[in-house]
């Protein structure tokens, strides 16, 4: 019996190649800052070097009769994201310091940063050279612009096919274009996040100049790399914690805009601020934001083991809720040790996420929306069976075909953590290692939703080196799954994508 | 007056014998029999023949023609025939559509398909029913520039909480003007501080929606007001463009569609309406419904019978006032004898609309009040004319002549006219004038 394999999938690798290929670019950047600082430059050499090699190897099997289709860049997308996160942990295996040189644990990394996830494995921040500190910072910043190239646009190289990509990414998005050619589309979007990054360069520089000192150009490169993608890696210890109110007030606006519709934003600046400001997504998503920092702030001031001052409370309520809920992960206290309603709060606000067309991860603002209001209508139905009413956001019906995917996701989504929770919980019993439940469900979220930090050992300041080899394992692969939305690598595994 | 009607239905016919007595009327038909069959019903010329074809248009003698009017069932035909029209002679063309598509066309660029003046059926259809369920108690109602305009008229009643009241009390809309008031038959243009007593009628000028509130100001009685049930049946597109009307005046009627794909596309375009998904004829249904307790019920299925059968179910299960939309006009006063509160053809209405039309001179569109006292005149302002370029308030002081501006539409909005408003060349001006000065009035546009 033979089957015939029916992905064109050499056009899925040959793109997986140009990718590769063009990884050198950022990875110049540590290596020179490795020279600049007089540190050893090999573990960029290294990654430089199987980069192109790889790259050359994958475009060799290049096969000019098969066409991007939708099948193509579903595995495309997925091949893309495994083997970047690959070739992004060679730096830190070659440096060979810390918990981070073990290859699990190096890939676990590299995984959290280009999923702009956020959680870490090392231990001790001292031991790493700041070039290595960097290319975490570099990774999740790469990672924030591939799934706006998803989410928004798409490779221009490709043409007319990438059009493909953009729904394997983000099914619930109503594709705006921007322009009638993608690839300027593309260039709209690049442009918005690259001066956002830049923006956020220079606002923590200068904030820094004039009350921390410890904000140094470094830390302001490293910060803006990653709250603009609402990453969430910090070079510090204390993440942005480390720094004066100020500063940690102003990172709070990046990350908001980091989580908001970057081509709604593109109407905003180009003078029709209307269509932001009138989106139903945008009110929920600053409503989610703002109901969850208001109930924390209110259980941090009735809480008398807290003891933060009035505008302390109400920083870290503003912050911590701003950090989670973009799915970035910074912190600016040690949440660990807030009383279990807050810290329940926060574990909620981990569900909700920004808005599509965004950097954000997680389940996403306008699939609650569109549940939300489709359950309302459920409602409103069972009294009247025969009225009609669509689903409607910001005055557009939503099409009931989306619907059912949107609810098909978040059960999918759901049951995932719920596993995820579960192997945690057999596995580090296994280890013979002391989880708890909520820390168990915490880390489950934190990793498949792609936020970052999760509660206890695990929490902002702690490490996810504490869990098993094995439960790491696991969490690189849904960390990859949830990043690019489970249906991408789902499909992977059905007979018919290869066979049909 | 030479004037060509193209189609021989329902409304050409209507047309062609509004017009016969007093016009040269040639009327063409494609069908032999139909224009055979007209010639000794009516004093008009019959020609058979394919009205967009300039053979026949030749024949009917449309280069010299002062009007062309294209009234047949297709509205392909009717914009074909237009734009025929217009290559052989300088004649007014008027074509009759059912498709708004082609109205919003013609809108946004007034002579595209070669046509003039553009009637839409379905919709002139649905802004009549409005106008009946929304203003019963206004003596008199006109729509102007398109639509976007009303005048309307009203007797303040005994106990109306607009009596005693000062103009300017009673006039807290934005978008309207009081530009007259007739008191025993005087007519005086009111000032803000002008009682209004019982008895007296007002005329007021501005949007449909500030018009219908100011109605339920003036009599709360006899208005709908937002919290009345409204229930459209029948999704076809006068019963659509109905419940879309009524949206724009903060009504949230209810529709009710067979047709489940037809029902979501209405549910869809239609945000503020509930839509209802099933057979009207459904009596177990409508009592779930509590369409029963309706205060107003419009029956649009595309069907006389059907619509015959709703209203009557209607009428029997106890709603207050029912409207039927009636195809065939033959119908209309059997439905009223049977007790149907209004039976409405859309023929006849179109029919009325291209006859007034026909009526009054073609750059004006007027409306005669109380016994021809004054008149609601349309203007259409050209560059270098005597109003542009300046503020209401100079060319009010610099004239003798009574009148007042209620409305001005700009590229289809409506201005709101005050004392420092700048005419411009393009506008609209819908103003009241005294009989005895539209002389001076026109001449100064």
């Amino acid at each position: 019996m033979s089957i015939t394999i029916r992905v064109g999938w050499r056009a899925s690798v040959e793109l997986t190649g140009d990718v590769l290929a063009a990884l050198p670019v950022p990875l110049a950047f540590p290596l020179l800052l490795a020279l600049y600082y007089g540190e050893s430059p090999l573990p960029f050499l290294a990654a430089i070097a199987v980069s192109l090699a790889l790259g050359a190897g994958f475009r060799q099997l290049r096969d000019p009769d098969t066409d991007l289709g939708p099948r193509e860049a579903f595995l495309a997308v997925a091949l893309i994201w495994f083997l970047v996160a690959a070739v992004g942990a060679i730096p830190f295996v070659v440096a060979g310091v810390g918990t981070v040189a073990h290859p699990v644990n190096a890939l676990f990394e590299a995984m959290s940063g280009l999923t702009t996830t956020g959680a870490t494995v090392l231990e001790d921040f001292s031991l790493h050279s700041r070039s290595v500190m960097m290319w975490r910072q570099v990774l999740q910043w790469l990672g924030g612009l591939g799934i706006l190239i998803l989410a928004t646009a798409v490779l221009s190289e490709i043409g007319v096919g990438g059009a493909q990509l953009m729904e394997s990414e983000s099914q619930t998005q109503d594709v705006n274009k921007l322009t009638p050619k993608i690839s300027r589309t593309a260039q709209l979007i690049w442009g918005i996040y690259f001066g956002l990054t830049g923006l956020a360069v220079a606002v923590y520089y200068l904030l820094g100049l004039a009350v921390d000192p410890r904000m140094d150009l470094y830390n302001a490169v490293a910060h803006a790399l990653t709250s603009v993608s609402t990453a969430g890696f910090s070079p510090e210890p204390l993440s942005v914690g480390a720094f004066h109110p100020v500063i940690q007030w102003a990172v709070v606006p990046f990350m908001v805009i980091g989580s908001t519709s970057f081509v709604l934003i593109y109407f905003f600046i180009n003078g029709e601020p209307m269509r932001l400001l009138r989106n139903e997504e945008f009110h929920f998503y600053l409503g989610a934001m703002g109901t969850l920092a208001s109930i924390v702030a209110l259980g941090l001031f009735l809480d008398p083991g807290a003891g933060y001052g009035a505008e302390a409370t109400v920083r870290h309520a503003v912050f911590n809720v701003a950090s989670i809920v973009t799915t970035t992960g910074y912190a600016s206290t040690d949440y660990v040790q807030w009383a279990p309603a807050a810290k329940h709060m926060l574990f909620m606000g981990m569900f909700v996420g920004g808005m599509v067309g965004s950097t954000t991860c997680s389940i996403k603002s306008l699939r609650w929306l569109v549940a939300l209001k489709s359950f309302r209508r459920n409602l409103y139905t069972a009294i009247h069976p025969e009225a009609v009413r669509p689903v409607r956001i910001s005055g557009k019906p939503v099409d009931e075909g989306a619907i059912r995917d949107i609810y098909a996701y978040l059960l999918l989504s759901i049951v995932i953590f719920f596993l995820l929770t579960v192997v945690i919980v057999v596995d580090a019993e296994r280890a013979d290692l002391r989880v708890t439940e909520f820390e168990a469900l915490g880390a489950a979220a934190t990793t498949f939703l792609n936020i970052g930090p999760a509660f206890g050992d695990a929490g902002p300041y702690g490490t996810f080196a504490s869990f098993p080899m094995s439960t790491r394992a696991v969490m690189i692969v849904l960390m990859w799954v949830g990043r690019i939305e489970i249906i991408p690598v789902l499909v992977l595994f059905t007979k018919a994508f290869w066979t049909s | 007056m030479h004037v060509v009607v193209i189609g021989a239905g329902e409304v050409g016919t209507s047309i062609a014998a509004s017009l016969a007595s007093d016009h040269e009327v040639v009327v063409v038909d494609i069908d032999s029999d139909r224009a055979e069959q007209l010639k000794y019903e009516l004093d008009v010329l019959t020609i058979a023949g394919d009205g967009t074809t300039s053979e026949i248009q030749t024949a009917a003698e449309v280069g010299r023609a002062d009007m062309v009017i294209a009234c047949t069932d297709d509205d392909q035909t009717n914009l074909v025939a237009c734009g025929t029209a217009k290559t052989l002679g300088d004649g007014f063309t008027i074509a009759r559509v059912k498709s708004t598509d082609f109205l919003r066309t013609w809108e946004g660029n007034e002579g595209a398909f070669g046509v003039d003046f553009m009637v839409c059926t379905d919709l002139l259809t649905a802004e009549n029913i409005v106008r009946v369920i929304g203003l019963p108690a206004a003596v008199d109602v006109d729509p102007f520039a398109g639509g976007l305009v009303q005048m309307a008229e009203f007797e303040i009643a005994e106990g109306s909480p607009v009596a005693g009241q000062t103009v300017s009390e009673a006039d807290r809309f934005e978008s309207l003007t009081f530009v007259g008031l007739f008191r025993d038959d005087e007519m005086t243009i009111p000032r803000g501080d002008t009682d209004i007593m019982v008895g007296d009628r007002a005329v007021v000028i501005g949007s449909p929606e500030s018009v219908q509130s100011f109605a339920t100001d003036v009599a709360p009685q006899t208005t709908p007001d937002h919290a009345d049930e409204i229930v459209v049946v029948g999704g076809s597109e006068i019963g659509y463009q109905t419940a879309r009307l009524l949206e724009e005046r903060d009504f949230k009627p209810r529709l009710i569609e067979q047709d489940p794909d037809r029902a979501r596309w209405l549910a869809e375009n239609l945000p503020n309406t509930v839509v209802m998904e099933h057979d009207a004829t459904d009596t177990e249904f409508l009592a779930r419904e509590h369409v029963d307790e309706a205060d107003i019920v419009v029956t649009a299925l595309r069907s006389d019978e059907k619509n015959l059968l709703i209203s009557v179910l209607a009428k029997r299960l106890g709603v207050d006032r029912v409207i039927a939309v009636v195809d065939s006009p033959d119908y209309v006063t059997v439905f009223e004898e049977i007790g149907i509160d209004i039976a409405i053809n859309p023929r006849t209405v179109t029919a009325e609309e291209i006859t007034r039309f026909t009526y009054e001179s073609v750059a004006e569109n007027i409306a005669v009040l109380e016994n021809d006292q004054a008149e609601v005149l349309e203007l259409e302002l050209t560059e270098g004319c005597g109003l542009v370029g300046r503020p209401i308030s100079e060319i009010v002081a610099d004239t003798d002549v009574r009148f007042v501006i209620g409305a001005i539409t700009r590229n289809h909005t409506l201005v709101t006219p005050r004392g420092d408003t700048v005419l411009q060349a393009g506008d609209h001006v819908i103003l009241l004038v005294e009989s005895d000065a539209i002389g001076a009035i026109t001449s100064m546009a």
